[in-house]
């Protein structure tokens, strides 16, 4: 589904990520960890190309992601993407947030778009929500649009970037049972989380990164009882 | 005729406005280039030459002598562009950076994005600074005097010049102004209330 083969992304003189080497399988869900400013932002949007890598391959499906002739609109129309900070269109409705992309995008008739939307609505469990303006719901609430905004597009993968570390702990939950609903229906997720607890139960995989380079990679079972880096040993001591 | 010239004006301005910011925001180094060179020229040089500059040169501009009332839609038009690119420019950069990266996530292609994305939320920022440019703009169109074009200044001469009294249409003149503006901030305040909605 994914595969990444020798990433590198630098700013100008810093070297941000340092030669990723990964893969990961359709329906796989892959929890990304490790401290902060160790490049797991820059990761993550590496791969639907908010980044642009400075060096290394990216293959999503069949396609070469890094490739100049690959159309980025059409690559970004598969991935999905969820921000620590939401980012909801706050000039629009939550509905129309949702509908917006499919009809711009996929060519969806309004109708359709619409349908569509209030389905994905239901499921988060904001169907009572849909004339709203974003800017009168709880930050759960937001989160739960945004990832409903993201899936209205239909996305082959989802791409969450620390989804709760912008919310209240009592919000938290809402937004990782929405996650765990989507869990279940087999997506492809890839997930930076500072939730170590929803990592261990949720992930097939954890992607431990420190400073720039791709520590560990091992199923979270193996990761959290015996982990081999000391790295990932004095991380692990920090946030347990 | 002074509220003609304004609204022509002020279209000329805004579309002419929004392209400039959009090239002074770009990547490509030319556009920039030209959108601050043109900018820098209308802002640093006075409104009423630049006026005459296009009525009397227009022979020499666009091989025609144009109306009057051509030079001063078109003058007052490319001279507020400059300043609303400006204003523009600003409401554009002070959008939440999230708010593009959301939309190219999504995959909204560049153009999309900013007229429907980007865009209405920089407007929303900006409309208080934007009916101050029209306000602006419809007391300097007072100027259209200066090549003879019959707007509310050059009414009020005639009818002083017919009467020997000047105090009387002049402060007349005054109020028709007063009242223009007025109007204007009642319909920004009026937009600038819907636009509220989704606060
Ligand atoms: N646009 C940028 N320009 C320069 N440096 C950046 C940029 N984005 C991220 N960085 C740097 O890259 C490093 C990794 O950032 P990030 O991927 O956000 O880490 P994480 O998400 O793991 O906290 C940090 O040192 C950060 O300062
Ligand atoms: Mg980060």
């Amino acid at each position: 589904m994914i595969k990444v083969d020798n990433l590198h992304k630098s700013y100008g003189k810093l070297d941000v990520l340092k030669g990723i080497n990964t893969s990961i399988k359709e329906g796989e869900v892959v929890a990304v960890i490790g401290p902060s400013g160790s490049g797991k932002s820059t990761f993550l949007r590496c791969l639907n190309l908010l980044e642009q890598p400075t060096e290394g391959q990216i293959w999503i499906k069949e396609s070469n992601i890094t490739d100049n002739k690959t159309n980025i609109m059409k690559v970004r129309e598969h991935v999905g993407m969820v921000f620590q900070h939401f980012h909801l269109f706050p000039h629009k409705t939550v509905l129309d947030n949702l509908t917006y992309a499919p009809m711009k995008v996929k060519g969806l008739s309004k109708q359709e778009a619409q349908k569509q939307g209030r389905e994905l609505l239901k499921k988060v469990g904001l169907a009572d929500k849909e004339k709203q303006y974003p800017n009168k719901l709880s930050g759960g609430q937001k989160q739960r649009v945004a990832i409903a905004r993201a899936l209205a597009m239909n996305p082959d993968v989802m791409l969450f970037d620390e989804p709760t570390s912008a919310l209240d702990p009592e919000m938290v939950k809402e937004v990782l049972a929405v996650m765990k609903d989507l869990v279940h229906t087999g997506m492809t997720m890839v997930i930076v989380t500072h939730e170590m607890g929803f990592a261990r139960e949720v992930a097939d995989r954890i992607l431990f990164l420190d400073g720039g380079n791709l520590v560990e990679d091992a199923p979270p079972s193996e990761f959290f009882s015996s982990p081999k880096s000391k790295r990932a040993q004095d991380f692990l001591e920090k946030v347990l | 005729m002074t509220l003609k010239v304004v609204a022509v004006a002020a279209v000329i301005g805004i579309i002419l406005g929004i392209i400039l910011s959009l090239m002074k925001i770009s990547r490509i180094k030319p556009l920039n280039w030209i959108a601050d060179f043109y900018t820098s020229i209308f802002r640093g040089t006075p409104l009423v030459l630049q006026l005459m500059l296009i009525y009397f040169g227009s022979p020499q501009l666009f091989g025609v002598q144009i109306e009057a009332f051509e030079a001063a839609f078109l003058s007052f038009g490319l001279n507020s562009a400059a300043y609303i690119s400006e204003v523009i420019r600003g409401g554009i950069n002070a959008v939440d950076k999230g708010q593009r990266e959301a939309a190219l996530a999504l995959g909204v292609p560049y153009s999309s994005m900013m007229i429907s994305i980007i865009l209405p939320q920089a407007f929303k920022n900006i409309l208080p600074a934007l009916m101050n440019e029209f306000i602006t703009l419809t007391k300097e169109s007072a100027i259209v005097t200066t090549i003879g074009l019959a707007d509310i200044m050059r009414r009020s001469y005639i009818v002083g010049g017919d009467t020997y009294k000047f105090f009387e249409p002049i402060l007349f003149a005054g109020l028709i102004y007063y009242v223009m503006v007025m109007i204007l901030t009642v319909i920004g305040k009026l937009i600038e209330g819907r636009m509220k909605r989704s606060d």
